[in-house]
């Protein structure tokens, strides 16, 4: 009996629609999450993310009806995250119907929300998402720091004590997105995902950069993560979750 | 058309459970803190998240641990994680809390920094975990033994009675996944977010008449 490892869709919504079209085997184009959400749960995915891109005010209304039309057809774990600052952010969602919520800059700008979060709301839902980034030149020590404004900005902060710091708060998962040096679709910083995996005793959803089933599978196995988050490979079509499943039990990967 | 109530105490988000009780057609759910309708119900689900001390807080200031002893007793009852573990004697969460006492045994922590076959096990106890169905119950009714449900939690019931134990699960050490005594049944993982097979169940529970 093992616990196994989460292969989790990630759907980038802007306004209640998917940002990019995401193809299934035979079935065309569609942007509705919750259309979209329901193959993924169909093909066994075992959680979906939601990230909410949406700019304006207005729109997060649309966001929470989202969230509610999804919770309402999709027995699997739903993450939501994107502009989440307040209590009441994490409240309106929770009743909408996600399971947790990831609270990503506001963390950065004023920790003490995430141990507020997690004090009202239990830490088995408070994520912390966490953009790390490499900052040591090759040769040298290994470091990252974290990131923000989409990987723009970078605060100082070291990732593997602020990811520690995070559980202490009370985060009960961290998402850490990280790139491999060469950029795109070059699979996840396996260094970062190890330190940070290693150093914290909450599970950690490794993301970003996924070209291949490979990094899925280095991820869990290199990076020791609990979980790996995809979004381009499975929404252009190029893997479906079962293939990926499969691949990953084959390289002894426990998964569901 | 028969009612399900959902006990509302003010802890977390309900409407996952209510939905998927909708969904495979358990009747009409009620998802309400109203001690009269949650009486008059067919069927009552317990849910239960976050910590425990606040959820006896809650429970007990609505006195719902004794209507909770008196609807558990002659109707199908289903408590679901929190709910699960707030049906045991005690927790040693938060430093300890006295619960509800419906089934003998207590609620204990994971531990940091277990390892197993050369693995650092983390804690919550996060994501989709096999049960071992240790004794034929109506509830496992279309269930493969040993299929996985999704978990999400710190603490776990090491039951006082292991005739009671009709689900087992294993994380660094067997915990009992399921419990159940007459019309009373519990599980530490969440049917209404473990796809068919958590369908399944709930599906199950309203097809329950509540014997065993």
């Amino acid at each position: 009996m093992a616990l196994a490892k989460r292969i989790i869709p990630c759907l980038d919504v802007d306004n209640g629609r998917v940002v990019k079209g995401v193809k299934f085997e035979n079935i065309r184009d569609a942007g509705d999450p919750v259309e979209i959400a329901r193959r993924y749960d169909e093909q066994g995915a075992d959680e979906i993310t939601f990230l909410d891109i949406t700019a304006s005010v207005d729109g997060r209304d649309t966001t929470l009806h989202t969230v509610e039309r999804m919770a309402s057809q999709v027995f699997i774990p739903l993450t939501v995250g994107g502009g989440v600052r307040t209590v009441m952010d994490i409240r309106n969602l929770l009743n909408a119907g996600a399971d947790k919520v990831s609270i990503n800059t506001a963390a950065v700008f004023n920790p003490e929300f995430v141990g507020e979060a997690a004090q009202r709301f239990g830490s088995q839902c408070i994520v912390v998402a966490i953009d790390a980034k490499r900052v040591s030149a090759p040769g040298e020590t290994p470091r990252w720091e974290i990131f923000t404004h989409g990987g723009r900005k970078p605060t100082g902060l070291d990732a593997v004590l602020w990811a520690k710091k995070m559980e202490d708060l009370g985060a009960g998962e961290i998402l850490l997105t990280s790139m491999d040096q060469d950029g795109m679709k070059s699979g996840f910083d396996l260094g970062v995902t190890r330190a940070i995996s290693e150093s914290v005793g909450i599970p950690v959803i490794a993301s970003g950069g996924v070209g291949n089933l490979d990094h899925l599978a280095d991820g869990i196995i290199e990076g020791k993560a609990a979980a790996v988050l995809a979004a381009s490979i499975f929404h252009f079509g190029e893997y479906t979750v079962p293939e990926a499943k499969a691949y990953m039990a084959s390289r002894g990967i426990v998964v569901r | 058309m028969q009612t399900v109530a959902v006990i509302d105490y003010g802890m977390g988000n309900l409407h996952s459970v209510s939905k998927a009780l909708e969904h495979v057609g358990a009747g009409r759910v009620l998802v309400t803190s109203d001690a009269q309708v949650i009486r008059e119900a067919d069927r009552v689900v317990f849910p239960g998240v976050g910590a425990i001390r606040d959820c006896m807080a809650e429970i007990r200031r609505l006195g719902f641990d004794q209507l909770v002893r008196e609807v558990s007793q002659d109707r199908p009852f289903l408590g679901i994680c929190v709910g699960m573990q707030a049906l045991m004697d005690r927790s040693e969460e938060n430093g300890g809390v006295e619960c509800i006492g419906q089934f003998p045994g207590s609620v204990r922590f994971f531990g940091k920094g277990q390892v197993e076959d050369g693995e650092a096990l983390k804690v919550p106890h996060m994501g989709w975990n096999e049960v071992a169905q240790t004794v034929k119950h109506p509830l496992w009714h279309n269930i493969p033994d040993m299929a996985r449900f999704y978990f999400v939690h710190s603490y776990y019931v090491e039951a006082g009675n292991p005739k009671q134990v009709v689900g087992r699960g294993h994380y660094g050490n067997d915990f009992a996944a399921a419990l159940a005594d007459g019309s009373r049944f519990a599980v530490q993982f969440h049917p209404e977010k473990s796809h068919t097979h958590g369908l399944q169940l709930l599906q199950n529970f309203a097809a329950w008449d509540g014997r065993w």
